[in-house]
C-alpha cells in the first residue's frame, strides 16, 4: 500500500471504530424519530388501511381541548418533582450511611441496591399486587394505621391512583442515587474531615461544610439528568394502572404510549410525543441559560 | 545495531510548533542524550523516532532506511518508558517474552533470550513474579530486560530514572553505562538531569524550546557552551553570569559591569563599547587571591567542597572550593576572576569566541 | 474517627429501615408464590403462609408458556448483550484513544439519545419494521435494544479504556504488536471486569425492556418474559399465585447479575473520581 494511502488509513481508523454505533443510532432512533414527528401531522391509524393523509395541525388542536391531556400535563409535573425529590433525598441518606465503613457493611450495599436489578415491569407488578387488597398487606396495614379511610385499593382511587406508580418508581431509583452520591462521596478526601474534626466542627456542621458543597455539583447533574429521564417513563404507569382509573395517571409519556398501543392512533400519538419534545427541549434550554447565569455569576 | 539520521525534523501539535528543524546524526553504537528543561521537545523528538508520533517536515532514518511511514513495530527499536509501562496482567517473564512471542520465537528462543537478559540484570530470582509486586528499581530492570531482550537497532529511554530516588539513580545511572559498553547498542536517552547527561553520554544534544541549541561530547559543552542556555544548563552549581560593556583602559580591555571591572588578557575580537554578558563557572572563581574584594553572605558545605556566596562589588557571584575554608558570614575574601576562564556571549547569546 | 453510641444506634436503625424496605417486596413475592391456592385468600395479608408449596412453581414451569418466554428473553438479552459489548467497545475504544473530527459532535449525539423519550418511537418503529419482517421476531428486538443501550455502554467502556494508561499499548506496539494485537493482548485482559460488568449492565437493561416488547410482538410464540408476563396477568387476573411464581423466576438471572456487578460499579464510578 502506498505512503498516502497508509496515512489515509490511519486517518480513518476512529472512524471505523465508531461507524457501527453511529448507524444504529441513526437507523433505530433518529429516522424513527423524524418519521415519527411527521406523523403528528398525518392522520396514521393501523387499523384503518386507508388513513395517511396529511391533517396539518388537527391533532394539535384536538390536544388542545383533550382534558386527558391537560390532566397529563399536571400529572407529569407531580409525577417528575415528587419522584426525583424523595428517590434524591432517600438515596443521599442511604449514601450517607453506606459511607462509613461498619461489620457487615458490603452484604448491607447488596441487598439495599438490589431493588433496581428488579425488572421495571416486575417492580410495577409486585407493587400493584402490594396495594391490592386481595393479595397485598398494604390496603389493611395502611388502614389499621389511619393513614386511609378504607382497605381499598389505592390504584382503583382517581384521587390517589399516581401514588402507586410514585412509590413504585422511588422504590426502585433509590438505588441509583445512592450509587452516584456514594461515588461522589467516595471522592472528598479524608483530610478534610480530619481537619474539620480538629477544627472542633461537628457531624452536622461537617456536612454542611464540608459534604454538601463539594457533592453539590455531581448532584445536581444528576438530579437534572434524572428529571428528565423520569419525566419519559412510562413503564411503571402503562403496567400498574395503564393512565387509569379515567385517565388520573396518566402522564404526558404514558399518554404516547397509550394511545399509541391501545387507540392504535399513531398520529395523534406522535403529536403528543411532539409535545413532549417540545416540553424536554425547553427544559434544555432553561437549564442551559440558568448554568450560564451561574457561571457568569461565580466566575 | 544502527545509525539514526534525523534531517530537518519539525513536529506541529495542531496549530502549536514543538520541534524545529532538528538535524542529528547518531553513529551506530553511540550514546546520544537529548537533554533539556520540561517542554524543550526532547520527549516528543524520541517519540517520533519510535514512531508513536508522526513527523510534520523532515526524515528519519533508521539504519539507512527511512522509517517515516513506519509503524512502531516495524522499525525494530525498544523503548524504556519513564513509568516502565509493564503489563501488570503478565509476569516478569512473560513481559520480556511478549515481543518474542510476537515474533512467533520457538520456546527455546524465548527462554534462552530470556534467561541471557535475566542474567544480565539480576532478575532471576523475579522471573514469576507480577510487576506490583516488585520495587522502583526492580521495575527500571525489568523494563531494561524487555528491552535487551529484542536485539533491536536502537535503544530509546524516556526519562528511566527520574522516578528513582537518588542513590538508586545512581547504582542504575552506573549499569546503564556498563550495559552499553557490554553491548555497544545505539542509544538515544532523554533527561532533564544534566548529571545523567554528563556522566552516560558519548554526545549530549541540548534543547530548549523546540531547537537544538548545541551537540557535542559532553566536555565540549562544558568547556564551550555554545550559547547562554548551554552554559547555564550544564554545570552544577550554574555558572555565574552578569552583564558588561567592553571598555579601553590604558591597552587592554576590560569588562564593565558597574563597579567591577575584569581585564582581558587579549583582546578577543571586541569592539569598545560592546554589550555583552559575562560567565565563569563557581569552581574557576578564584578565592584568598586576586585583585578583586568580595563579601560572605552564605557559605554552603557539601562535604565534597564548599559553595560560597559573595557580593563582588555589588555583583553576586557563586564560588565552588573543594578546599574546607574557614569563612564566617561578612568576612572580605580576596577574590580572582581569570581571564582565561571567562565565557563571553553576545547580546543574542551566542558564544564569542 | 469517634462516633457517639447514640450516632451509631440511629445509624443502624436507619440502616435496617432500608434493608426492610428494600428486600419487603421480594419477600412478599416469595411469599406469595409459596402460598397454596386454598390458603391465598383466607390468609391473605399473613407474614408467612401455615403451610408452603411448589405447585405454583411447578405450574409456571411445566403448564404453562413461561418457560419459553423465558428462553426468548434469555436470547435477546444475551444476544443484545454481547453485540453492544462489542459494537460499544470499539466505540468507546475510538473515544477514548483516539482525537478525530467530529468527535465531540459524536459524544453530543451520544448524550442527546440518552435525554429523549423512547416512548415516541414505539408507532414509527412498528410501521417501519413491519415491512421487514422485523416485527414479532426476536431479531427485531436485538437491533432496537441494542441501539438503544449502545450510547451508555460506549460511555461506560470508553471511562472503563481512560483508566488504562496508553503507554501500555505503545509499549505493546513497539515490542511489535499491531494496534489491534495491542488492544487484545493488553487493553482487553485488564478491562475485562469492565466489560463483564457492562454487559451485565446492558442484559439486565434489555430483560426488563417492556414498551417496545409489548408493541412489537404480538405472537405469544416470540414474546419475551416482560410481554408473556403481563399478558399472563390479563388472561388469569385470579390466579396470583401462578403470577408470582412467574415473577419470581424472572427476578432470579437480574438479581443473580446484579449481585455480581454492583460492586464493580461503584468501583468503577469512583475509579473514575480518584484518577482526576
Amino acid at each position: 500500500m502506498s505512503a498516502t494511502g497508509r496515512r489515509l488509513l490511519r486517518l480513518a481508523e476512529p472512524y471505523f471504530y465508531s461507524a457501527p454505533v453511529l448507524l444504529l443510532i441513526v437507523g433505530v432512533m433518529l429516522i424513527p424519530l423524524s418519521v415519527g414527528l411527521s406523523y403528528a401531522f398525518r392522520d396514521i391509524q393501523l387499523l384503518d388501511p386507508f388513513s395517511g393523509g396529511f391533517v396539518g395541525l388537527d391533532h394539535f388542536r384536538e390536544l388542545a381541548a383533550d382534558a386527558s391531556f391537560s390532566a397529563a400535563l399536571r400529572h407529569t409535573l407531580v409525577w417528575t418533582i415528587v419522584t426525583v425529590a424523595l428517590q434524591f433525598i432517600l438515596g443521599l441518606v442511604l449514601a450517607l450511611l453506606l459511607n462509613r465503613e461498619f461489620p457487615g457493611r458490603r452484604l448491607t450495599q447488596a441487598l439495599v441496591f438490589l431493588p433496581w436489578a428488579v425488572p421495571t415491569f416486575l417492580v410495577g407488578l409486585d407493587w400493584a399486587w402490594l396495594f391490592n387488597p386481595v393479595v397485598g398487606p398494604l390496603p389493611s396495614w395502611l388502614f389499621a394505621l389511619h393513614v386511609t379511610r378504607d382497605a381499598n385499593n389505592l390504584l382503583s382511587d382517581p384521587a390517589t391512583a399516581l401514588i402507586g406508580p410514585i412509590v413504585a418508581a422511588v422504590w426502585w431509583g433509590i438505588p441509583f442515587f445512592a450509587i452516584t452520591a456514594l461515588a461522589a462521596l467516595q471522592s472528598i478526601p479524608r483530610d478534610l474531615y480530619e481537619a474539620a474534626a480538629i477544627d472542633g466542627a461537628g457531624v452536622f456542621k461537617q456536612f454542611r461544610s464540608i459534604t454538601l458543597p463539594l457533592l453539590a455539583p455531581t448532584i445536581i447533574i444528576t438530579i437534572l439528568l434524572r428529571t428528565v429521564w423520569v419525566a419519559n417513563f412510562a413503564d411503571l404507569i402503562v403496567v400498574m394502572t395503564n393512565g387509569g382509573p379515567a385517565d388520573s395517571s396518566q402522564t404526558v409519556a404514558s399518554y404516547v404510549f397509550t394511545a399509541a398501543f391501545r387507540r392504535l392512533d399513531f398520529g395523534y400519538a406522535s403529536a403528543i410525543a411532539a409535545v413532549l419534545l417540545l416540553l424536554l427541549f425547553a427544559y434544555g434550554l432553561a437549564i442551559l441559560s440558568l448554568r450560564r447565569r451561574l457561571l457568569h455569576r461565580y466566575s | 545495531m544502527s545509525a539514526i539520521d534525523i534531517q530537518g525534523v519539525s513536529k506541529r501539535f495542531g496549530v502549536t510548533p514543538v520541534l524545529h528543524e532538528v538535524d542529528l546524526a547518531v553513529a551506530a553504537g553511540e550514546f546520544v542524550v537529548l537533554v533539556g528543561p520540561s517542554g524543550c521537545g526532547k520527549s516528543t523528538l524520541l517519540r517520533l523516532i519510535a514512531g508513536l508520533e508522526e513527523v510534520s517536515a523532515g526524515s528519519i532514518s533508521i539504519g539507512g532506511r527511512r522509517v517515516n511511514e513506519l509503524p512502531p513495530k516495524a522499525r525494530d527499536i525498544a523503548m524504556v518508558f519513564q513509568s516502565y509501562a509493564l503489563y501488570p496482567h503478565m509476569s516478569v517473564a512473560h513481559n520480556m517474552a511478549y515481543s518474542l512471542r510476537l515474533q512467533r520465537a520457538s520456546k527455546q528462543q524465548i527462554a534462552a533470550a530470556v534467561g541471557a537478559a535475566s542474567a544480565k540484570l539480576g532478575l532471576d530470582a523475579l522471573l514469576e513474579r507480577k510487576p506490583k509486586a516488585l520495587s522502583g528499581g526492580q521495575r527500571q530492570r525489568v523494563a531494561m530486560g524487555r528491552a535487551i531482550v529484542r536485539k533491536p537497532k536502537a535503544f530509546l529511554f524516556d526519562e528511566p530514572l527520574s522516578n528513582l530516588d537518588a542513590r538508586l539513580r545512581e547504582h542504575m545511572r552506573a549499569e546503564i553505562k556498563k550495559l552499553h559498553r557490554e553491548l555497544g547498542a545505539t542509544s538515544i536517552y532523554v533527561t532533564h538531569d544534566q548529571i545523567e547527561a554528563m556522566t552516560l553520554a558519548d554526545r549530549i544534544v541540548a534543547m530548549n524550546a523546540g531547537r537544538v541549541q548545541q551537540i557535542g561530547s559532553p566536555l565540549e559543552l562544558y568547556d564551550r557552551p555554545a550559547n547562554l542556555f548551554v552554559a547555564g544548563f550544564i554545570g552544577s552549581p550554574a555558572m555565574n553570569m552578569f552583564p558588561a560593556t567592553a571598555s579601553r583602559s590604558q591597552r587592554q580591555l576590560r569588562l564593565v559591569h558597574g563597579r567591577l571591572a575584569v581585564e582581558l588578557d587579549h583582546d578577543r575580537g571586541l569592539v569598545e563599547g560592546t554589550a555583552l554578558t559575562v560567565g565563569i563557572r563557581p569552581e574557576h572563581v578564584v578565592l584568598g587571591a586576586g585583585p578583586l574584594q568580595g563579601i560572605v553572605d552564605l557559605v554552603e558545605p557539601t562535604g565534597l567542597g564548599t559553595i560560597i556566596h559573595l557580593t563582588l562589588c555589588g555583583a553576586a557571584l557563586k564560588a565552588f572550593s573543594l578546599e574546607r575554608l574557614s569563612l564566617a558570614l561578612g568576612d572580605s575574601i580576596a577574590v580572582d576572576l581569570p581571564s582565561s576562564r571567562l565565557h563571553l556571549f553576545d547580546v543574542e547569546g551566542r558564544r564569542i569566541p | 474517627m469517634m462516633r457517639s453510641a447514640l450516632y451509631w444506634a440511629s445509624h443502624y436503625l436507619l440502616l435496617a429501615l432500608y434493608v426492610l424496605f428494600a428486600l419487603f417486596p421480594l419477600f412478599w413475592l416469595v411469599k406469595v408464590a409459596l402460598t397454596p391456592n386454598e390458603l391465598l385468600y383466607s390468609e391473605g395479608i399473613r407474614l408467612w403462609p401455615s403451610r408452603i408449596s411448589a405447585e405454583h412453581f411447578r405450574f409456571v414451569l411445566a403448564h404453562s408458556d413461561f418457560p419459553l418466554y423465558f428462553r426468548n428473553s434469555l436470547i435477546v438479552s444475551s444476544a443484545t448483550a454481547v453485540i453492544v459489548a462489542l459494537v460499544s467497545g470499539a466505540c468507546g475504544y475510538g473515544l477514548s484513544r483516539f482525537v478525530f473530527r467530529g468527535k465531540s459532535l459524536l459524544v453530543a449525539l451520544l448524550l442527546i439519545t440518552q435525554m429523549f423519550p423512547l416512548v415516541m418511537l414505539v408507532a414509527p418503529m412498528f410501521r417501519l419494521l413491519a415491512p421487514l419482517g422485523l416485527t414479532n421476531s426476536l431479531t427485531g428486538l436485538v437491533i432496537v435494544y441494542t441501539a438503544f443501550n449502545a450510547p451508555f455502554a460506549t460511555f461506560l467502556m470508553q471511562s472503563f479504556f481512560d483508566g488504562i494508561p496508553r503507554e501500555l499499548e505503545e509499549a505493546a506496539m513497539i515490542d511489535g504488536a499491531t494496534r489491534f494485537g495491542a488492544f487484545l493482548h493488553i487493553l482487553l485482559p485488564l478491562t475485562l471486569p469492565g466489560i463483564a460488568a457492562t454487559g451485565g449492565f446492558v442484559f439486565t437493561a434489555a430483560w426488563s425492556e417492556l414498551l417496545f416488547a409489548l408493541m412489537l410482538i404480538s405472537s405469544a410464540q416470540a414474546s419475551t418474559f416482560p410481554v408473556g408476563l403481563l399478558s399472563f396477568v390479563s388472561k388469569f387476573s385470579v390466579d396470583f399465585g401462578q403470577m408470582m411464581a412467574a415473577g419470581v423466576l424472572a427476578l432470579i438471572p437480574a438479581c443473580l447479575f446484579f449481585l455480581f456487578i454492583q460492586r464493580y460499579l461503584v468501583r468503577g464510578l469512583t475509579a473514575g473520581a480518584v484518577k482526576g
